[in-house]
């Protein structure tokens, strides 16, 4: 950014988004909007599966109620999406992907988040790791809405929104990262919210 | 999700605002020159980034309603009521203000003339500006692939572009356009003002047969239940891309 820009003649603003949980340039919301590229796909849990791939090959799979065996933890978090809204102190519940990832045997930097409706994403595996992100099944203690990526979606919550795959079905390990999705479409990389990493290039 | 492009980088330009025109009670179409504008496909939008005087900012992403032309841009901005930027933008920017843009942005809500495949566009409202654009791309490159319009508004009053929507139904190789009103239908309008219903969607909109992508833009829930709808009709869900925005009501 320039350190001088012309003013808007006649343009206020409300200041509404001065708080210090609010990234650069990020709005709040008490909302929750809606994104996706195409139609919410039905997934009947019975058909449910979430799969996680090594570099190697290596594969391991839950089915629902495996899923749902494992033990899960209420989340307390920021969610900050691209398109410059906030949402601030949302709840959740899921399993914390320390516990899918443990004894995975791997040197992989990079994961690929896949999703159901052929959606894809990619996050480096130390942001996966170490509390930082879960499969999320609950949202302020209902049932995740199929809209919001039910029955299950990544929460990925320090990285821009569009890293926490709606609909996720499992992950990839990498030894070399690659463009998702969105990554292809024109987003960043890696999309840190407090550095504005939101576009290819910035 | 067959398309990968070679993005180039995006990088904030100033703009100079050269015409506010009302587009109707409640929305404006602002004209926009940006020297240097790279040029854009049909379905992207651009940030909007205003300064105070005293050097805060507030950005806010918008859909280009134009066609790509040289170095002018043009946005149909639609007043969300206490919005922080809307309302300066439909209501008072004067010609000559200066505002920042940043874009092109997004490659996949997007339509490209080379595309061949019969396109069937559903807008909910201020839906219809991104798919304005795939319109008057279509025109301006000839295209003569089916491309029909479904546009859901509340009345009569809250269409945009109505003119020049009659225009390009009624040039060669037209686009089929289908108003569905929700609340307030015109004098003689053989149906009850309702919401979008798959009976209309099974009547105006291309059959699944004929393979079409469907470009879906709106309010979160209108999207959510046309994409439904279409997918019940037999659109293979991959070839059915939405853009969603605006409150969500939840």
């Amino acid at each position: 950014m320039s350190d001088r820009r012309p003013a808007t003649p006649g343009f206020v603003g409300k200041r509404r988004s001065e708080h210090a949980a609010l990234p650069p340039g990020q709005y709040l919301t008490t909302d929750f909007p809606v994104l996706s590229a195409g139609p919410t796909p039905p997934i009947p849990l019975d058909k449910w599966a979430f799969s996680l791939v090594t570099e190697t090959g290596a594969a391991k799979e839950w089915s629902w109620s495996q899923f749902r065996a494992l033990p899960s933890e209420p989340i307390v978090t920021d969610i900050h999406c691209v398109t410059r809204w906030s949402k601030l102190g949302t709840h959740w519940e899921g399993v914390s992907l320390d516990t899918l990832l443990a004894g995975v045997e791997t040197s992989a930097g990079f994961a690929m988040a896949h999703s159901y409706a052929g959606y894809t994403t990619n996050v480096p595996l130390a942001d996966l790791c170490g509390g930082k992100a879960w499969i999320a099944f609950r949202f302020d203690e209902k049932d995740l809405e199929p809209e919001h990526g039910g029955p299950a979606r990544l929460l990925v919550p320090h990285l821009y929104f569009w890293k926490s795959a709606k609909w996720v079905r499992g992950l990839t390990l990498m030894g070399e990262d690659e463009p998702g999705f969105w990554e292809q479409n024109g987003y960043h990389m890696y999309g840190d919210p407090w550095k504005e990493q939101r576009y290819t290039g910035e | 999700m067959e398309r990968t492009a070679i993005h180039r980088r995006v990088e904030w330009r100033t703009a100079t605002v050269v015409e506010r025109r009302k587009e109707t009670d409640s929305a404006s179409t602002l004209e926009l020159h940006v020297a240097g504008w790279p040029g854009h496909d049909a379905g992207q939008h651009v940030d909007v980034r205003l300064t105070a005087a005293d050097g805060y900012t507030a950005v806010r992403t918008y859909s280009i309603a134009s066609a790509p032309d040289g170095d002018n841009l043009e946005l149909t901005i639609e007043l969300l009521p206490d919005g922080e930027v809307s309302p300066y933008l439909v209501e008072s920017v004067a010609p000559g203000s200066p505002v920042d843009v940043l874009g092109p942005i997004g490659g996949w809500f997007v339509w490209h003339p080379e595309q061949t495949e019969p396109i069937q566009l559903i807008a909910g409202g201020s839906g219809i500006v991104p798919l304005m654009c795939m319109l008057r791309t279509r025109a301006q490159h000839n295209v003569t692939a089916p491309f029909h319009l479904l546009y859901s508004v509340r009345g009569p009053e809250s269409i945009y572009y109505a003119d020049e929507l009659a225009r390009l139904a009624a040039a060669d190789f037209g686009a089929a356009i289908t108003f569905a009103y929700t609340r307030t239908a015109p004098p003689n309008w053989p149906a009850k003002p309702q919401r979008v219903r798959a009976e209309l969607i099974a009547t105006a909109a291309l059959p699944a047969s004929q393979h079409p992508t469907a470009y879906v833009c709106g309010p979160t829930a209108f999207v959510e239940v046309v994409a439904g709808m279409l997918t019940q009709a037999g659109y293979d869900a991959s070839r059915i891309k939405t853009e969603r925005f605006g409150p969500t009501g939840k």
